[in-house]
């Protein structure tokens, strides 16, 4: 039980307690997870404009999905003072490969040299975080979902579109890995 | 608006059933809360775990995502075949996706698996790293906000 609250879950734990959370929402109250369309309500809450795609009553869709959020936020907060690891484990491999391109902290959940507010000042730090943030947004609402609502929820309920939609999640993160990030660790 | 129209601009977790009573919205809470926890523990929402997947250094991630969803299809089916009901009383249904042309699944992934990769999080994690302390990643969801709103712009411009 104590290794259960200290150090990383075990991939074999890990995953179905993620896969878990379909049933439960369903269970709970008919409700698909994924998480991208909370970005839609937010912008339908805080800013919709004359744009269409923004004018619903996103109380009556979407509260309970904001509601979830702001658990999922306080989940990070207590997971992270309750035993989660002060390092991440990666392969020797790619802590290498990393260290090479320029990478040279590896404490935290991400690195700091990307992942700070001192960073945010830098240029590869804007290309993470802000960029980065800016494709999250734009791909998720273009393609109708992201790594929950596709990948998980979408996959197990044996949707195409899902299934093209994951193509595209690995093809576009390795096209970033393979030819935008060791520009944007080592030359920016 | 969820018109019948609009139906091939179905978004996921969008309203495939009538509005949660507010009686029912600590459990969401609740069930958020744990999510958090899982995404952070099981490390999934780590830029370097993002990284070891990517370059194919760890058989963890594809693990934890091929489980996650041999689970949740199990359940799925299992949830169809005994025709379960909600707590909340409905008959238990997932609304199928349209495909359409089948652009907007290859395009708006590969973007959103750019952004992925460059900031090491899927929206659940981005939220999930803030609580976890990781707050400048409130610029990302800043900019991440921006992006879905310039997407719902542009929407009826682009191709789907």
């Amino acid at each position: 039980m104590t290794a259960f609250f200290n150090g990383e879950w075990p991939w074999y734990v890990a995953g179905p307690l993620i896969g878990l959370f379909v049933p439960a929402l369903l269970i709970a109250g008919n409700k698909v997870f994924g998480i991208s369309s909370n970005l839609r309500h937010l912008c339908a809450a805080i800013a919709p404009g004359k744009v269409e795609h923004f004018r619903y009553d996103w109380k009556r869709s979407g509260l309970w999905n904001l509601v979830f959020l702001s658990g999922v936020l306080i989940g990070g907060f207590l997971a992270a003072h309750t035993g989660a690891a002060h390092g991440i484990a990666i392969s020797p491999a790619t802590k290498a490969l990393l260290s090479h391109q320029g990478i040279h902290g590896f404490s935290g959940l991400a690195p700091r040299e990307l992942f700070s507010w001192h960073a945010l000042l830098t240029l590869r730090g804007f290309v993470s975080i802000v960029i980065g943030g800016f494709l999250v947004g734009f791909g998720t609402a273009y393609a109708g979902g992201c790594t929950s609502g596709h990948a998980i929820s979408g996959l197990a309920n044996f949707q195409l579109p899902s299934l093209i939609a994951v193509f595209g999640f690995f093809a576009g993160g390795m096209l970033a890995t393979y030819f935008i990030l060791p520009y944007v660790i080592g030359v920016l | 608006m969820t018109t019948p129209s609009n139906i091939e601009y179905q978004e996921c977790g969008a309203d495939n059933a009538s509005p949660a009573r507010p009686v029912y919205l600590p459990l969401y809470l609740l069930l958020g809360v744990a999510f958090g926890y899982v995404l952070t523990r099981s490390e999934v929402l780590s830029w370097f775990r993002i990284q070891e997947m990517f370059h194919f250094q760890s058989f963890r991630m594809y693990g934890i995502i091929g489980s996650a969803v041999v689970t949740a299809a199990l359940s799925v089916a299992l949830i169809k075949r005994i025709g379960l009901k909600s707590i909340s009383g409905e008959k238990i249904s997932i609304p199928p996706k349209h495909l359409g042309s089948g652009i907007r699944y290859a395009a708006g992934g590969t973007l959103f698996g750019l952004g992925w990769a460059l900031t090491g999080a899927c929206p659940g994690p981005l939220f999930a790293l803030i609580g976890a302390g990781v707050p400048v990643l409130i610029v990302a969801v800043a900019s991440a906000l921006a992006g879905t709103w310039i997407y719902g712009w542009l929407r009826p411009r682009l191709p789907h």
